[in-house]
């Protein structure tokens, strides 16, 4: 997100917390949210489908809050003036095509034919309609709902389906075939999106998902603050931060803010886009002439991809806190940590949990029921190593991506037997604070150059030019 | 005792200092373009810093000459008493569009080893990608600090045109060193010239300037990987050549023949000549393409019409030997097809050909 964006942003939360404090705070944020989905979305070289994925993204979210809220969420009349304010922002924004060039600055470009939109939102209304003539909700509305969200997701995340995507719409808008490319359908935020509706899918399924309406649970998934780089927030505690009363506000909550706004601003714009200029990339990995420095700009790209992070992070936080609502945290402080699975627990912290919770948990509780089950290295192997590639293909399904992930399942079980077989011999070791102090540091150092290595796969897109990193770095090329 | 932290005040007290240190920054001006990284942590450039396209060339153009200057691997060499040092200054084709460092004039000049009264001749590139006499004056006053015991100035009749001595950014950004040039050594500048760029007071805050300071910033950055690649421009894989198919235009800059001397800045070559004071200097007509394609009989190249080229030749030869300048004419020793993308860029054996053509010059220096 542009720096002038995120100024907007936090600006237009600022004056509407100063000045309007609790009223009217669940429409604020849904309108604004609805209205940002758009605003944010970068222009596709697909003809009108940078307007028709913000479209699909509330298309979905609707489709799915039906499909896991209890009857008396779904009954509340709120719901339909819900619909009927998404859909008229939709409209006006449509509407927009019809105005002279430069009015159109809510979305990426000049948006398409009226027509289709109302096709978008009548094959809504009946399928609405549809779902609503049921009597009965059976749990295969679920299931499929998760198929198609991981469908979906599949589609976007795996080069060869992206492409022939691409290919397909290309063709379908009668434009040329000549330049498809995988990259051109970007679908803004869907990542995170896609794990918010798994992660109501799956509770509604345990019957953990509490009763929201429609604009809350539109306003969960598409919460403009934490849209493009989460973090992944969990429904219930979002839910009580939303419908908690806001006294207005005061000067603690400004200065709070206000400083993790700051000190975002600070990690993304000035040190993260600093570093952004010596880290490692496609180019550079080929040009760098010594072993020396291809450490400083791995380490460049560590504290790139790091800082970037966390500060995108620390600016959903701040301009969040300032609508009353404390989005969990995501990192903390990662590289200090003294081995892979403290990392891990302090990496992307909302994604890591995310992956607990619905991958991980699941996964070991079925291996441990087999009537035979595995060892138990044998299952942390399959486990760790399963979770990691998942995370991994959550970036894209590409070799790079499945060589990280790898790397760190591999790295994450060797820890944990490592740590198995060495912990009462580092205890009767560390007998004194500077022992303490000097596994610590060990640890640390260990550990970050470990994960420093892991996004060399992270950062480049070749196999080959990753192991003619590693080896350089190692002195052997 | 703990008073608690007032965040209106924390506010109003980070603005005001903010203020404040903005209006200092504009009343001081401090020359920030001396503290430099290279030739500390990183490898002096071997060339002046001049980019268009930073991510891929490592590189940057700005317009702070002390920053410039300190991050030259000649403001990080100390003058051995064997050193022969020889600055060379001029256009693009000096500076090496195109070119690897070592492969520049400057670089196959070092690459050859030359020794001479006893001392070996170790040359710096003070080329820069622009085409001025002003400019290359003003570069030689900056680089005589660096002791000098031969400059050679390159130089072609497209630097002449008055229009173009004070148009050139880093000239029209630089107007106090241009002024100095002025008052101490006899370069004409008009008093109203309009191309300088004028600084308010507003755009010497630290707000207002903000680019220079960036741009001094993101040279110091890109020194990591001027070190770790040693690119420091971006190569294209393809380029187009220079053209040899000419149009049949006589005209050059709105002159038409004789070439009329008030029109060319000659007052910058005595200039030049004052600034070297009594160190050595060489002027060289530079080499240049010659087609033999269409129109070739009307113009030499994409640069000149003949007759504008030949009487500019004349011109030169007369006035170098009125004022008892050391002149080479090397305007034909690169035959066409040691040439790049234009009509004075060289390919690395335009180059080397040049540089055995230099030598002999440099030898007869000797002191």
């Amino acid at each position: 997100m542009a720096l002038d964006r995120i100024l907007i942003l936090a600006a237009t939360s600022l004056l509407w917390a100063a000045f309007l404090r609790d009223r009217g705070k669940a429409w604020f944020l849904l309108i604004t949210s609805v209205l940002v989905i758009f605003w944010l979305q970068p222009t596709l070289p697909i003809r009108g489908f940078d307007f028709w994925t913000p479209i699909a993204t509330l298309v979905i979210v609707i489709l799915t809050w039906y499909i896991t809220a209890d009857n008396e969420a779904r009954s509340k009349r709120k719901n339909i003036i819900v619909l009927a304010i998404v859909s008229g922002l939709v409209l006006l924004l449509n509407l927009t095509r019809f105005l002279p060039t430069g009015f159109q600055f809510l979305t990426a470009s000049r948006p398409p034919q009226l027509e289709t939109t109302l096709l978008i939102f009548l094959g809504t209304g009946l399928t609405l309609f549809a779902l609503s003539r049921l009597t009965h909700f059976s749990a295969s509305f679920l299931t499929l709902g998760l198929i198609l969200t991981i469908g979906l997701f599949l589609l976007i995340k795996i080069p060869a389906l992206s492409y022939w995507l691409s290919y397909s719409l290309r063709a379908i808008a009668g434009q040329s075939l000549t330049s498809v490319s995988a990259n051109d359908f970007r679908w803004l935020g869907f990542s995170y999106v896609a794990f918010r509706l798994i992660h109501t899918i799956r509770d509604r399924q345990s019957g953990r998902f509490p009763s929201v309406d429609l604009g809350e649970y539109l306003t969960y998934v598409i919460f403009f603050p934490a849209f493009t780089a989460g973090p992944i927030d969990r429904l219930e505690r979002f839910i009580k931060d939303l419908r908690a009363p806001l006294a207005g506000l005061n000067l603690e909550t400004f200065y709070a803010a206000g400083q993790r706004l700051l000190l975002g601003l600070f990690k993304k714009f000035v040190i993260a886009d600093t570093l952004a200029l010596i880290a490692l990339n496609d180019t550079n990995a080929t040009q760098v002439t010594s072993t020396f420095w291809m450490w400083i700009i791995v380490y460049a790209y560590a504290f790139q991809i790091y800082f970037d992070f966390s500060g995108y992070t620390d600016i959903a936080l701040g301009i969040a806190l300032l609508l009353g609502i404390k989005l969990p945290e995501n990192f903390a402080s990662p590289y200090l940590k003294p081995n892979l699975t403290q990392f891990w627990n302090n990496w992307h912290m909302t994604l890591t949990q995310w992956f607990r919770a619905y991958f991980f948990n699941p996964i070991t509780r079925w291996l441990r029921s087999w009537q035979k089950p595995l060892s138990i290295p044998m299952m942390i192997l399959l486990t760790q190593v399963a979770t990691m590639l998942l995370i991994g293909f959550w970036h894209s399904v590409t070799w790079n991506f499945t060589l990280w992930g790898l790397w760190h399942g591999l790295g994450l079980f060797v820890h944990n037997r490592w740590n198995d077989m060495t912990k009462a011999k580092a205890a009767a070791w560390t007998t004194t604070p500077t022992k303490q102090t000097i596994l610590y540091i060990s640890g640390v150092l260990l550990t970050f150059h470990f994960v420093a290595i892991g996004w060399i796969f992270f950062a480049l897109s070749s196999p080959t030019v990753s192991w003619q990193v590693i080896l350089k770095l190692f002195g052997v090329q | 005792m703990n008073q608690p932290i007032k965040p209106l005040n924390v506010l109003l007290k980070g603005l005001l200092l903010f203020l404040l240190f903005n209006l200092v920054i504009a009343a001081w001006q401090p020359q920030v373009g001396y503290a430099s990284l290279y030739n500390v942590l990183y490898p002096g450039r071997e060339r002046l810093p001049f980019g268009e396209n930073s991510k891929q060339s490592y590189n940057l153009s700005l317009f702070n000459l002390d920053a410039m200057f300190t991050s030259h691997v000649i403001a990080g060499t100390q003058k051995a008493d064997n050193e022969f040092r020889v600055i060379i200054i001029g256009d693009s084709s000096v500076w090496g569009t195109l070119l690897k460092p070592e492969e520049t004039l400057v670089g196959q000049l070092n690459q050859i080893n030359l020794n001479t009264c006893g001392k070996n001749v170790r040359a710096y590139n003070l080329g820069y990608p622009t085409i001025s006499l002003t400019k290359d004056v003003m570069i030689l006053s900056y680089g005589m600090q660096y002791n000098p015991d031969l400059i050679i100035w390159m130089t072609t009749l497209d630097a002449f045109p008055l229009e173009k001595q004070t148009s050139t950014p880093l000239v029209a950004n630089n107007e106090k060193k241009v002024r100095e040039l002025a008052a101490n050594y006899g370069l004409k500048v008009e008093a109203n010239d309009s191309n300088f760029e004028k600084k308010s007071f507003w755009k010497k805050t630290f707000i207002g300037d903000r680019r220079s300071w960036a741009d001094i910033l993101r040279l110091q950055i890109y020194g990591v990987m001027w070190s770790a690649t040693g690119i420091d421009q971006f190569y294209p894989a393809e380029y187009e050549k220079a053209q040899t198919e000419l149009a049949a235009d006589e005209s050059y800059h709105g002159l038409t023949a004789p070439l009329n001397e008030n029109a060319l800045a000659l007052n910058v070559l005595e200039a030049g000549f004052r600034v070297a004071r009594e160190i050595p200097m060489i002027l060289v007509n530079e080499p240049m393409l010659i087609s033999t394609g269409t129109n070739s009989d009307i113009r030499y190249n994409f640069f000149y019409p003949r007759w504008a080229y030949d009487e500019y030749r004349e011109m030169m030869n007369t006035l170098t030997r009125q004022n008892n300048w050391q002149y080479v004419d090397l305007w034909n020793v690169v035959p066409a097809n040691e040439f790049t993308n234009s009509a004075i860029h060289l390919t690395p054996a335009g180059e080397r050909l040049l540089a055995e053509n230099l030598a002999p010059y440099i030898f007869e220096n000797c002191k």
